[in-house]
């Protein structure tokens, strides 16, 4: 899937070193964070019960925290042309960021208004600013895809999604 | 012939109106998945998986597998007409396929990719019908000890076979350990790494780690590229079909050693991604017209195609005789088997004979019912691909969001989902490989019982994995996988001529 990156124009954020040493740093943590709680709970031998409840996960993660420190070492000392590579230019991260941030919004959204209106609104916004479509076809969309699932899950399949206030004021 | 028998009970309980119909949609489905950006056969699947919660087990997994059918039916569509591979295992379909279709050969690409697939998965289960029971009645005797060298050589292969570093398939596969473990203890009943999240008591649901490293993942790398799709048109007509399949009867060794590649790659885990570059580069090397691969030989579509699924349908006989998945979807699927209260594994052949027989009859009507269905609507699914990016994504996304929701009727499992999202495009762009990850959180429980019971029995001893012939051979295979890596790459800048052929 490399070929299709970026033309060399644009402008590089970041490099693949240095997500690779982000990455494995924060897979150290975890390691770290999973090495602390399996000392809490024992990691020896249990009279009656066989290995304690910390035994698999302490050397699971010791086992994460090498396997972590030989990427991060590979990184940092090594000098190979995919670690001098660009992970992601400005532009395309930009792209990126015009999806996950208001995947963010939506998600947040969701806890207040509901699902359905949540989707709706996201859907129209997302076709609008992103997509560039009209704006009629976009509250097309943006209301034909909730009420299909809500039709779908509320009516046919009986799985109740969360709601909010305008649902509440149709009676559900 | 008890298989025989017993198969024709399964069809019995596959032909009936209800199931005939959930084949159908599931295909539909399946395909339009496949197509889809974002929506892959292991997301597909677990977004769905808890709308099927209702339904009979036997139905539910009828069309949750003809889902997973669809999608790798839907995988060569857009790898052959837009030359953008659907699922991993359809980027070597694009070698060959893409040229044809540009050079206006687009139908016979299509209809060789969905024949080779058919043929495929037919062999596959054919191969499942007469060795899963075989091997089910073997599995029977295993105890904690042997089960554990199966888990242990599962993914022990992984690091053996995959492509990438082998460093990061282990970290990526301990993770996944890592999270299983989350929760309550199973043994002690004592709260292992939750640090007082209420939320994490039950651990991290496999299925939202799928939806989201599979389809957030996926949905945030093709915003990424920016993604365009100019493709070919394409229709199938009866005439190129009929002289496509006399064409291909000509490649008959080729389908026999994909068949092969394929079904080995399937039951081992190596997956169908593997099988179908191996499969690809062995075609090259072997066949008379290798100098025209990556040329648009149609020989070339036929060899990925056939060990893909060749591959994805094996991975079933592991998950069904033994519990352990063979790809992320049929993780999933064995997820799945899990929430209906059927414990996968051996004694699933004695207890549910009616289900799991049911389950194989569908596999041989669902790919029958899927050959007709992408033959017949080709156009109809190219021109789902014409829908502009800026509305496929967010309809994507809210699906993933039902889908993480569905799960526990839980807010915190959707904003996991996000956070898997980024990990999985993370993961993606540094090649960590994501299916070792994946099945680590699934079958991470299971693994670390198995390993506590054999200690228990063991008082402690690691010899127990070297007890008998059986578990010792298992052990000893696994640690060679584990070591691969170490030892190709010591031997590779000897033979540097050699390496440069291998397909890699």
């Amino acid at each position: 899937m490399h070929e299709q990156n970026d033309a060399p124009e644009e402008a590089s954020l970041a490099s693949n070193r240095v997500l690779e040493i982000i990455v494995a740093l924060a897979l150290l943590t975890v390691s770290a964070v999973i090495i602390y709680d399996s000392i809490r709970l024992g990691f020896g031998w249990v009279e009656g019960q066989g290995p304690a409840a910390g035994y698999f996960p302490f050397y699971i993660a010791s086992v994460l925290g090498i396997a972590s420190l030989a990427i991060l070492l590979k990184a940092v000392v090594g000098n190979t042309e995919e670690l001098r590579e660009s992970f992601v230019s400005r532009v395309a991260f930009g792209r990126v960021l015009t999806v996950l941030l208001p995947s963010i919004v939506y998600v947040a959204a969701i806890q207040y208004i509901g699902l359905y209106v949540a989707s709706a609104l996201f859907i129209m916004i997302f076709m609008i600013t992103v997509g560039r479509e009209s704006v009629l076809r976009s509250i097309m969309v943006g209301v034909a895809v909730p009420v299909f699932f809500f039709l779908m899950f509320e009516k046919w399949f009986l799985v109740p999604l969360p709601k909010g206030p305008l649902e509440a004021m149709l009676g559900y | 012939m008890e298989e025989i028998s017993s198969l024709m009970q399964g069809f019995g309980v596959a032909l009936t109106p209800y199931n005939l119909a959930l084949m159908f949609v599931g295909i539909v489905l399946g395909v339009i998945i496949g197509v889809l950006p974002g929506l892959g056969g292991a997301n597909g699947v677990a977004i769905l998986l808890p709308l099927t919660f209702s339904m009979p087990p036997t139905s539910a997994i009828i069309m949750l597998s003809c889902i997973y059918w669809g999608a790798l039916f839907g995988g060569a569509i857009t790898s052959i007409l837009f030359n953008i591979p659907g699922e991993p295992w359809s980027v070597a379909t694009t070698f060959d396929g893409h040229p044809m279709a540009r050079q206006g050969r687009a139908d016979e690409a299509l209809t060789a990719a969905f024949t080779s697939s058919f043929v495929g998965a037919f062999v596959a289960v054919v191969v499942i019908t007469f060795l899963a029971p075989l091997i089910a009645r073997f599995a029977l005797q295993f105890g904690p000890a042997e089960f554990f060298s199966v888990f242990f050589l599962t993914f022990a292969s992984f690091v053996g076979m995959g492509r990438g570093s082998p460093w990061k398939t282990i970290a990526a596969m301990a993770l996944g350990f890592a999270l299983a473990t989350v929760g309550m203890d199973g043994v002690t009943g004592q709260l292992r790494m939750t640090f007082g999240f209420d939320q994490l008591l039950s651990g991290f649901g496999f299925l939202i780690a799928v939806i989201g490293l599979f389809g957030i993942g996926e949905i945030l790398a093709s915003m990424e590229t920016g993604l365009q799709f100019k493709g070919s048109e394409a229709k199938l007509r009866l005439g190129v079909v009929l002289t496509t399949w006399k064409k291909l009867l000509t490649y008959w060794a080729t389908s026999i050693r994909s068949c092969v590649i394929g079904c080995w790659m399937g039951i081992t885990p190596g997956g169908a991604t593997p099988a179908s570059f191996m499969s690809y580069g062995l075609a090259k090397r072997i066949s008379p017209r290798g100098a025209n691969f990556g040329k648009g030989e149609m020989e070339g579509v036929v060899a990925p195609e056939t060990a893909a699924h060749a591959a994805g349908t094996s991975a079933l006989l592991p998950m069904l005789t033994l519990g352990i998945p063979g790809s992320p979807t049929a993780a999933v699927l064995l997820g799945g088997l899990l929430i209906w209260g059927l414990q996968p594994g051996p004694l699933l052949f004695v207890e549910q004979k009616e289900f799991v027989w049911g389950l194989i009859a569908s596999m041989y009507l669902g790919n029958i019912v899927g050959l007709i269905v992408v033959l017949t609507c080709v156009p109809l699914f190219a021109a789902i691909l014409r829908v502009p990016f800026s509305i496929v994504a967010p309809v994507i996304l809210v699906i993933c969001a039902i889908g993480a929701y569905t799960v526990n009727n839980a807010m915190f499992d959707v904003w996991l989902m996000l956070v898997f999202g980024v990990v999985g495009y993370a993961f993606n762009k540094l090649d960590y490989p994501l299916a070792p990850l994946v099945l680590a959180i699934v079958l991470g429980d299971r693994a670390e019982e198995s390993f506590r019971q054999s200690m228990l029995l063991s008082q402690g001893n690691l010899s127990i994995f070297w007890s008998n012939p059986l578990v010792a051979s298992i052990m000893s295979l696994g640690l060679l996988m584990l070591v691969w890596p170490l030892l190709s790459s010591l031997r590779t800048p000897k033979t540097p001529g050699q390496s440069a052929a291998a397909p890699s």
